[in-house]
């Protein structure tokens, strides 16, 4: 017999990486209005799994037998629900379904392993409806295509599971009213559903690199499941646009750096500060790659333009010798492309090290919308950073107090608490 | 649009002796079959029968533990489709797999009643 936490383990990573594309297999054969039962069907498989495991053993290929259990079951409720109006047969795949003559071929060939990863992606275009909002959208691709508990997404979210079984009801009603089909968009349409796709992905990669949360695990789930998402979509050829490698790349370049920006309390280490030795070489050279292949055609995305600013900085030897005059040219285009008030503010910083504190603040007083730039806390941040350096640490010190007020993140408070007393004393 | 039946008689005898692997392209052939006629919406329905049945007789009194006809006369299985004519119902059955099972198959047209 195995051992329980051999099985455990497996069952886990086996789970993460196919239940979401069981699902959608699932949903493809039931149909949108019945996602309930496609995953009610791989929680099934999953508990048969698990306890046919432990009595016999590992299978020699887990996943081949996870995907049989599911096939089976799947069956199982064709034959039951063939008479009932829970399942729409009129389409004439599925009217396939309704025969024993061509039950069982049928159900083989939705299980293919090339419509495997086309219904995948098709589902995860769907869940990237505009319509549904990014919150929602992001809640159910983690429940639904990640393989994560209710309690794990609301850990992500920081909320409740009630507020999350509320969002994943919301969802899926809309999939049933609007009869959603999944399906991988049209050439002509794969950029405009792409960018959804993508910005979702990068929310979701966000929400885990950024440091709002206090549980590293979380955190590491949500990125490494961003990674997981983009990857795919750079998998099939449809998808596999230079947007696309730009995010991918991007990503690797952030990731690579994640174990140098916390100390081991978790409190946030600067990027001038961070130990370089300590920053992933392997996630840098795929990073790159990734850029390299994100440079076909005539396509410039934001995406681009933050990872060639993420490589300069990984690949620079210390903060001294970044190039920030090449830098500063990346952040010029990307305002060019979209101007984004954080954007801006972050080229500021660019021209303190490239030119002082006096350009920088010039540069920062020339905003006119000065009220908008009020409520953001890297506004503040930035002003007293400035002040400091200025050596005017009275007037640094109330732009940091007023940082503090305005970010919700425990880490960054920190920080800018330990800066203050730092400049006070 | 009219709706037939299609009776699929016999081919039990080489259906049992067949590997699995035969058996496998046979109803793939099947799939692709019926899977024209559904993308042309001409398939309603049908489906493969057991061996084993009862049959009733004198007015129901009567059972006996076995389907009426047995042997090539053995029903196997139905299918209902919808054709325009009865030719053209013909034409459409003779592309039906079972034959590659030496099976006979009976084209008749539903009734309307009344």
């Amino acid at each position: 017999m195995e051992s329980q936490d051999h099985i455990d383990n497996t069952l886990n990573h086996l789970f993460r990486q196919e239940s979401g594309k069981m699902v959608a297999v699932l949903i493809k054969i039931f149909g949108t209005e019945n996602i309930a039962i496609a995953e009610d069907v791989v929680q099934d498989a999953l508990v048969s799994a698990l306890e046919t495991w432990k009595f016999r053993g590992m299978p020699d290929n887990p996943k081949a037998w996870l995907y049989r259990a599911a096939k089976n079951k799947a069956i199982d409720i064709i034959r039951r629900k063939k008479h009932s109006k829970t399942i729409d047969f009129s389409d004439p795949e599925r009217k396939l379904l309704t025969s024993e003559y061509t039950l069982t071929s049928t159900m083989d060939s939705f299980w293919k392993e090339q419509h495997i990863q086309d219904d995948f992606l098709a589902m995860m275009y769907a869940c990237c409806h505009p319509d549904i909002s990014s919150e929602n959208q992001i809640t159910f691709i983690l429940k639904s295509l990640c393989g994560f508990s209710t309690k794990e997404v609301a850990k992500s979210f920081l909320t409740s599971e009630d507020t999350i079984s509320k969002r994943l009801y919301r969802t899926k009603e809309y999939f049933r009213k609007h009869k959603i089909r999944p399906r991988i968009p049209f050439l002509e349409e794969i950029e405009t559903k792409t960018e959804v796709v993508l910005s979702t992905i990068y929310l979701m990669f966000n929400e885990g690199y950024n440091s709002t949360h206090d549980d590293q695990l979380i955190r590491k789930d949500l990125i490494s499941q961003a990674l997981w998402l983009c990857k795919s979509l750079l998998d099939s050829k449809r998808t596999r646009l230079p947007q696309v490698y730009a995010l991918m790349s991007l990503m690797c370049f952030h990731t690579a750096r994640i174990e140098s920006r916390t100390t081991k309390d978790g409190n946030l280490i600067l990027l001038s500060d961070q130990d370089r030795k300590i920053w992933d070489i392997e996630l840098i050279k795929l990073g790159s790659k990734y850029l390299n292949q994100a440079a076909f055609g005539d396509t410039l995305t934001t995406y681009h333009v933050e990872a060639a600013i993420a490589y300069q900085h990984c690949t620079a030897s210390s903060y001294e010798t970044t190039n920030w005059k090449e830098i500063l040219k990346y952040y010029d285009l990307l305002l060019n492309i979209n101007y984004d008030p954080i954007v801006f503010l972050n080229r500021c910083l660019v021209i303190l090290e490239l030119k002082g504190p006096s350009e920088a603040l010039d540069v920062i007083e020339k905003i006119n919308d000065h009220k908008v730039m009020n409520r953001y806390y890297l506004y503040h941040a930035i002003m007293g950073k400035i002040y400091e350096r200025l050596i005017q640490p009275n007037v640094a010190v109330e732009y940091y107090q007023q940082a503090l007020k305005l970010t919700q993140s425990k880490i960054e408070k920190h920080f800018l608490k330990q800066k203050i007393a730092r400049i006070l004393n | 649009m009219k709706e037939f039946l299609m009776l699929i008689r016999g081919g039990q005898e080489k259906y049992n002796s067949v590997s699995p692997e035969d058996m496998q392209k046979h109803m793939e052939h099947w799939q692709e079959w019926m899977g024209k006629l559904a993308q042309e919406e001409k398939l309603v329905g049908g489906q493969p029968l057991m061996n084993e049945g009862n049959t009733m007789t004198e007015g129901g009194k009567k059972v006996i533990d076995r389907p009426f006809a047995e042997g090539k006369e053995l029903v196997g299985g139905y299918l209902l489709i919808k054709a325009d004519s009865l030719d053209q119902a013909t034409e459409i059955a003779k592309g039906c797999p079972s034959f590659e099972y030496d099976c006979s198959v009976e084209v008749r047209e539903i009734a309307p009643m009344g």
